[in-house]
C-alpha cells in the first residue's frame, strides 16, 4: 500500500509545485515586480563603535548618564519608558539621594487615586516608581523606548543612525518614483522603515548642557542615547557577560576532566 | 529483553537488597542506562544526540517550571511580566534566555538525531515502533515550542498565533469554526493565551512520557550502530556504563559549552526583534515568521502559491506542511534496502546529503520575506523534499548495489574477527 500510494502522493504534490512555480514564472516574466522608493533608497544602519560592544563589553557610566539627560529633556516629551524604575538609575553611578531628587524633580507627577472619595489627584514621583506614561496627541505614534534597541535589527546603530541621518529628500527619488512624495507632516530619513518618519530631527547642537562639560554635538547627544536605551532594554549585560565568562570557564575545565575520563574507560577497548 | 551476556544487577548493600525485593527500581535503571545494557562497541558521536535531547527536556522543564512561577498569562499583563522576569526576578534574565535558547538547542540537538536516522537508517525492521514514537515526539515539540513562543505576548508572538491557527480555517467545511474553537475567539486573545499557556506546561511532560516509550522501545532490539550490522556476539559490545556515560559526559560538556556561548553573549540572536514590541492587533508586522526551527516546514508552507484544480493554494500549503512530517511515518516501509547504513550505500548517500542541503535550502527561504527568488527557489526545494521521501528512496532502494558489509562489529572496529573467519570457512574448524 505504501509503496503504491506513497509515489502517487509525493508526485501530487510535486506537480502542484510545478504548477506553482509555472505560474509564478509566468507572473515574474509578464509582469515583473516594480522597484519601490523604500527598496531602492531604504539604508541599513551606520557602523557604530559602542563600549558595551562584544563579549568583554561594559557600559560607559558617564555616557549613560549624558544619555539619561538627553532622554529627560528631550525625549521623554514625547516617549514614554515605563518599563525602567527611577530606582534602576543607580545602575547608571546616581547615589541613592540622588535618585530621590530625580524621582521629585520629574515633570510628570505619579497619579493617585482615592478608593474612598473617587479623587484623582497628583504626588511627587518616589524611587520606586517607575517613570511616568506620557500621553501624546500629535501626529504619529511615539513608542515606548525601553526596549526600543531589542526590538530593531541592531537597535543600537538603528537608533544612533536614525537620529543623525535626518535629510532632505534626495531629489533623485521623486526623479524615479513620482508618487514618492513626504505625507504632510512627516520627515524624510532614510533609516526609518518606510523613508518618512512622524517624528521631526529631535536633537540639536547644543541642544542639551552636558553636566560633565562634554560637546553636546547631534553626533554626541545621538550615541549617548543609543547607549543609554542599550541599558534600559538591557539592564543586565554586565552582569550577564561576567557570568557567561565563568560558567564558560567551568565548563571548559569539566569538559576537559570528562575528555580525560571518556579516554581513560576506553583506553582497553579500541 | 537483552542480549544474554548482559551483566546481572547484583546489590551488594543489605539495603540495596531490601529495595531490589521492594522494589526493584536500581535494577530497572542498571538494566537501562547502565552496566546491565550491553551497546555496541563502535557507535560515533552521533549516537550522543538521544541523551542531549533528554538533557534538554530537562533544562526545558526546570527553567519552565521556575519562569511560570512568575509569568503571569493574561494578555494585558503578559509581556510585562516577562519583563519583571527579566529586570527584578533574581537571575530571572538567566533562566528566560535559558529557556529560550534552550528551545533552539533542543530542535538543533533534535534534528541532527533525526538526520543521523536518516542517514543510519534507524528507522528500519526491527526499529520501527522507535522511529514512529519519536516522530510523535517531534510533533509534540513543535506544538509545544510554537505555544510557548506565544506567550510573551509580543508581536510575533500574536502574529504568529493568528497565522498558525488560520492554518486550520484552511480546512473546507470545518476550518474556520475549528479555528474559532480553537482560539476561543475570533482572533487571538486572552482565551487563547491562557490556554496556550495551560497546554505549554502540560506537553512537555506528555513528551516525558513518550520519550520513556521510545526508550522502551530502543532497549527491546538494542541501539542501533553506525555499520548497521546487528550485534551477533559479546565481542561487538561494551556495558552502557561506564562507556558510553563517559562518552555522554564529555558530549554533554561540549554541547554546554556552544550552548552556553549563545546564551551568555548572543542571547537574542536566534530571537526575531519584533517580539520584544508588545501584541498589537492593529499593527501587522512587515514579515511574519516563526522561529528559525519552523522555517523549512514554513517554506513548504508558502511555496504553493497556486490554486490546483479545485484545491485552493492555501489549503495545498497546509496539506504539504503536515504532509512533510507525516512522510517520515511510513519511512521504514518506503525504503525497501535491507542495508542501513549509508556508509553502505552509494546512491542512498548522495540522495541523503542532497535532502540535507535541500532542508537547509528551504529553511532559509522560510526565513526569507516571500518574495522572489525565495518563492520559487521554495517550490523546487519543497519538490525535492517530496520526491525524495516518496519517490527516489523506493527507487534508490531497488536498484542500488550496496557495498559490501562487514561480517560483524567487531571485524569492523578491530580488522578481524575469529567469528568471520569460521563463519566464511566452517570446516576450517
Amino acid at each position: 500500500m505504501v509503496r503504491l500510494f506513497g509515489p502517487l502522493v509525493g508526485l501530487f504534490f510535486a506537480v502542484a509545485l510545478l504548477w506553482s512555480f509555472g505560474n509564478g514564472a509566468y507572473l515574474a516574466i509578464t509582469e515583473p515586480t516594480a522597484p519601490t522608493a523604500v527598496h531602492e533608497f531604504h539604508k541599513t544602519p551606520k557602523e557604530v563603535e559602542f563600549s558595551f560592544n562584544g563579549p568583554f563589553g561594559k557600559f560607559d557610566r558617564q555616557q549613560l548618564q549624558r544619555g539619561f539627560q538627553v532622554y529627560k529633556e528631550v525625549c521623554s516629551n514625547c516617549h514614554a519608558l515605563k518599563q525602567v524604575a527611577f530606582r534602576n538609575l543607580t545602575d547608571l553611578g546616581y547615589s541613592e539621594a540622588e535618585v530621590k531628587a530625580i524621582a521629585k524633580q520629574w515633570a510628570t507627577k505619579a497619579k493617585t487615586f482615592d478608593p474612598k472619595t473617587g479623587d484623582a489627584g497628583e504626588r511627587d514621583n518616589i524611587a520606586a516608581d517607575h517613570i511616568p506614561a506620557v500621553y501624546y496627541a500629535g501626529t504619529g505614534n511615539p513608542p515606548d523606548l525601553s526596549l526600543i534597541t531589542k526590538a530593531r535589527h541592531e537597535g543600537p546603530e538603528y537608533i544612533y543612525s536614525l537620529l543623525t541621518g535626518y535629510q532632505d529628500q534626495p531629489a533623485e527619488v521623486l526623479k524615479k518614483f513620482p508618487d514618492a512624495k513626504i505625507p504632510d507632516g512627516l520627515h524624510y530619513n532614510p533609516y526609518f522603515a518606510n523613508l518618512n518618519i512622524a517624528m521631526p530631527a529631535p536633537l540639536t547642537d547644543g541642544g542639551v548642557t552636558y553636566a560633565d562639560g562634554t560637546k553636546a554635538t547631534v553626533d554626541q547627544q545621538a550615541k549617548d542615547i543609543s547607549a543609554f536605551l542599550t541599558w534600559t532594554a538591557e539592564p543586565k549585560l554586565e552582569k550577564r557577560k561576567q557570568t557567561g565568562w565563568a560558567v564558560l570557564g567551568f565548563l571548559f575545565a569539566a569538559t576537559i576532566l570528562a575528555y580525560l575520563a571518556k579516554k581513560n574507560v576506553w583506553a582497553n577497548a579500541h | 529483553m537483552s542480549f544474554p551476556w548482559a551483566k546481572e544487577y547484583k546489590p551488594g548493600h543489605p539495603l540495596m537488597q531490601w529495595l531490589d525485593e521492594k522494589l526493584p527500581l536500581p535494577r530497572f535503571v542498571y538494566n537501562a542506562v547502565g552496566a546491565g545494557y550491553p551497546v555496541p562497541r563502535n557507535l560515533n558521536y552521533m549516537w550522543n544526540f538521544g541523551v542531549l535531547a533528554g538533557f534538554c527536556l530537562a533544562l526545558q522543564i526546570v527553567t519552565g517550571v521556575i519562569l511560570a512561577m512568575h509569568y503571569a498569562a493574561n494578555g494585558s499583563v503578559a509581556f510585562d511580566s516577562v519583563e519583571h522576569i527579566m529586570r527584578d526576578v533574581n537571575w530571572g534574565w538567566m533562566l528566560r534566555y535559558a529557556h529560550a535558547n534552550g528551545a533552539s538547542a533542543f530542535f538543533v540537538v533534535v534534528y541532527i538525531h533525526i538526520f543521523r536516522g536518516f542517514f543510519y537508517s534507524s528507522y528500519k525492521a526491527p526499529r520501527e515502533m522507535i522511529w514512529l514514537l519519536g516522530v510523535v515526539i517531534f510533533l509534540l515539540m513543535m506544538a509545544t515550542a510554537f505555544m510557548g513562543y506565544v506567550l510573551p505576548w509580543g508581536q510575533m508572538s500574536f502574529w504568529g498565533a493568528k497565522v498558525i491557527t488560520g492554518l486550520f480555517g484552511a480546512i473546507p467545511v470545518v476550518g474556520q469554526p475549528l479555528q474559532v474553537w480553537l482560539l476561543g475567539g475570533y482572533a487571538p486573545d486572552n482565551a487563547a493565551l491562557n490556554r496556550f499557556f495551560s497546554l505549554h506546561f502540560l506537553l512537555p511532560f506528555v513528551i516525558a512520557g513518550v520519550i520513556i516509550l521510545h526508550i522502551w522501545a530502543l532497549h527491546i532490539p538494542g541501539s542501533s550502530n553506525p555499520t548497521g550490522v546487528e550485534v551477533k556476539q559479546e565481542s561487538d559490545t561494551v556495558p552502557f556504563h561506564p562507556y558510553y556515560t563517559a562518552k555522554d559526559g564529555f558530549g554533554l560538556g561540549v554541547f554546554l559549552i556552544l550552548y552556553c556561548a549563545v546564551l551568555f553573549f548572543a542571547p537574542n540572536m536566534l530571537g526575531h526583534p519584533d517580539n520584544y514590541i508588545p501584541a498589537n492587533p492593529l499593527s501587522t508586522p512587515a514579515h511574519i515568521v516563526p522561529e528559525w526551527y519552523f522555517w523549512p516546514f514554513y517554506a513548504i508552507l508558502r511555496a504553493f502559491t497556486s490554486d490546483f484544480f479545485f484545491i485552493p493554494a492555501k489549503l495545498m500549503g497546509v496539506l504539504a506542511m503536515f504532509s512533510a512530517i507525516l512522510v517520515w511515518f511510513f519511512l521504514p516501509w518506503l525504503d525497501t534496502s535491507p542495508v542501513r547504513s549509508g556508509h553502505y550505500r552509494p546512491l542512498f548517500r548522495k540522495a541523503f546529503y542532497l535532502l540535507l542541503v535541500d532542508v537547509v535550502v528551504l529553511g532559509y527561504c522560510g526565513g526569507a520575506p516571500a518574495a522572489e527568488p525565495f518563492v520559487m527557489i521554495s517550490q523546487i526545494a519543497s519538490m525535492y523534499y517530496f520526491l525524495h521521501f516518496l519517490v527516489i528512496l523506493p527507487i534508490v532502494s531497488s536498484i542500488e548495489k550496496p557495498a559490501p558489509l562487514p561480517y560483524s562489529i567487531t571485524e569492523a572496529v578491530l580488522g578481524k574477527d575469529e567469528g568471520a573467519v569460521l563463519h566464511a570457512n566452517p570446516t576450517a574448524a
